[in-house]
């Protein structure tokens, strides 16, 4: 049993990496990694937010948008597949502002780290993607808390990698028309090639 | 509110102010679609509609909105534009829709389309933002077809499924090249593009966040000095 969770980390990390692999949060991933601290920082913000709003969003699938899922209440026949989408956001957004003030009120330290970044995390479609890719992948609920930490980590693991790479690349000449964004870039598409190496791997 | 206006909000997003290469914004949901010209038309009108209306709408009931909930009020608004898109797509073209699996939900939270609201439909009026959506979202389609088009082109030798270079394994001349078939290619295609579009227009050319030390003796500094 306990393999079985594992692989289902290892895999999101590595082989579906959600920023490399899937390329979702793209644009966070690239505006955000100039600086190691500002990245790391971020990425923490998306594994808590991952942890929280995937096994939620679960249970939100589960128990009232599926079809029949209304049966527990004694409704036949339903469907509300289509609120997907705004139930999913409306339930980010609403964590989003519930930790933060959370946060605020009980670990202040910790909000003053993160603070800054969990407005942007709404926006960030690495969450709300995890949540699509876990209903696509029909998910049960304890396997959907491993899910949700491990897209998390993983994305956490790409931006603190490519902030480090940015970081070094000070000290090299770069043309002039390349320098930021088009460099980014590319060093992005080498990385996810890289990444691509751990497609063969079944586990 | 003159004619001149109109103009400069519709056709800076092209090149000048592209949300993908100056604005980085909406670069989540493009790079997975496009790997097919067809699918890849799709996606841009989709999102074209998505941020013209979202646009629309925000800037016509932006003076009833509290500022402290806006984004959510925002998101509603988009997220309903979006689910109508993916319903209409589910219904009269499901293979495309299957194709694009998971990414037309995700254009709820493509930046381009958060991005424009906040900058530009809570502050004008709701002609002028619909223009400015339409203007991006036509940016945006810019990159991501050329994109597409040099993918399936030199990765398949095929435009939206027609043969133009024909395979060796179909009896031609042409060998694909695998390399471009991959998502990540798009990265480095992009990459290329912003090179371009920075060398002809440089006043995009990003400002170094370091400074050189004065006694350097690398040969770029003083390549520089001649340029100033």
């Amino acid at each position: 049993m306990f393999e079985h969770y594992l692989n289902i980390f290892i895999t999101t990390v590595f082989i579906e990496n959600i920023a490399l692999s899937l390329f979702l949060g793209m644009c966070t991933f690239i505006a955000i990694s100039k600086k190691i601290d500002a990245a790391f920082g971020l990425g923490v913000a998306v594994i808590v937010v991952c942890l929280i709003t995937v096994p939620l969003n679960n249970l939100i699938y589960n128990y009232i948008l599926r079809e029949d899922a209304l049966t527990w209440l004694g409704i036949e026949g339903t469907n509300l597949e289509f609120v997907e989408l705004i139930s999913y956001i409306g339930v980010i957004a609403a964590s989003v502002q519930i930790l933060e003030m959370f946060l605020d009120k009980y670990v202040p330290a910790l909000y003053n780290a993160l603070g800054q970044f969990l407005p942007l995390i709404t926006v960030n479609c690495a969450i709300l993607g995890a949540s699509l890719f876990m209903v696509e992948k029909d998910l049960m609920f304890t396997e959907s808390v491993v899910y949700g930490l491990g897209a998390g980590f993983g994305w956490a693991l790409a931006i603190v990698v490519l902030a480090g790479i940015r970081e070094k690349l000070k000290y090299s000449d770069i043309p002039e028309g390349l320098k930021g964004l088009g460099m980014t870039f590319i060093i992005v598409g080498l990385m996810s090639f890289g990444f691509m190496s751990f497609g063969g791997i079944t586990l | 509110m003159n004619l001149k206006r109109y103009r400069e909000v519709i056709l800076n997003p092209l090149i000048k102010e592209n949300p993908i290469t100056l604005q980085i914004l909406g670069i989540c949901s493009a790079l997975a679609v496009t790997n097919n010209l067809l699918v890849t038309l799709v996606m841009c009108v989709a999102v074209i509609s998505v941020i013209s209306f979202s646009n629309l709408f925000i800037s016509l009931i932006r003076n009833y909105i509290p500022s402290s909930i806006r984004i959510i009020v925002q998101m509603t608004i988009i997220a309903s534009l979006v689910i109508v898109v993916d319903e209409l797509l589910k219904a009269y073209d499901y293979e495309t829709s299957k194709k694009l699996s998971v990414f037309v939900g995700l254009i709820i939270t493509n930046c381009i389309v958060m991005g424009r609201a906040e900058a530009f439909a809570m502050k004008e009026k709701p002609l002028l933002s619909f223009l400015d959506g339409l203007g991006n979202g036509i940016g945006y389609s810019i990159i991501l077809i050329a994109v597409a088009t040099i993918r399936e082109l030199f990765g398949a030798g095929t435009l939206f499924g027609y043969e133009v270079l024909p395979l060796i394994s179909n009896g031609g001349w042409y060998m694909g090249n695998n390399l471009l078939l991959l998502p990540p290619s798009s990265f480095i295609i992009i990459g290329l593009f912003i090179w371009l579009i920075r060398s002809v227009k440089t006043e995009q050319v990003e400002e170094d966040d370091f400074e050189l030390s004065k006694h350097s003796t690398s040969p770029d500094l003083t390549k520089r000095e001649i340029n100033v």
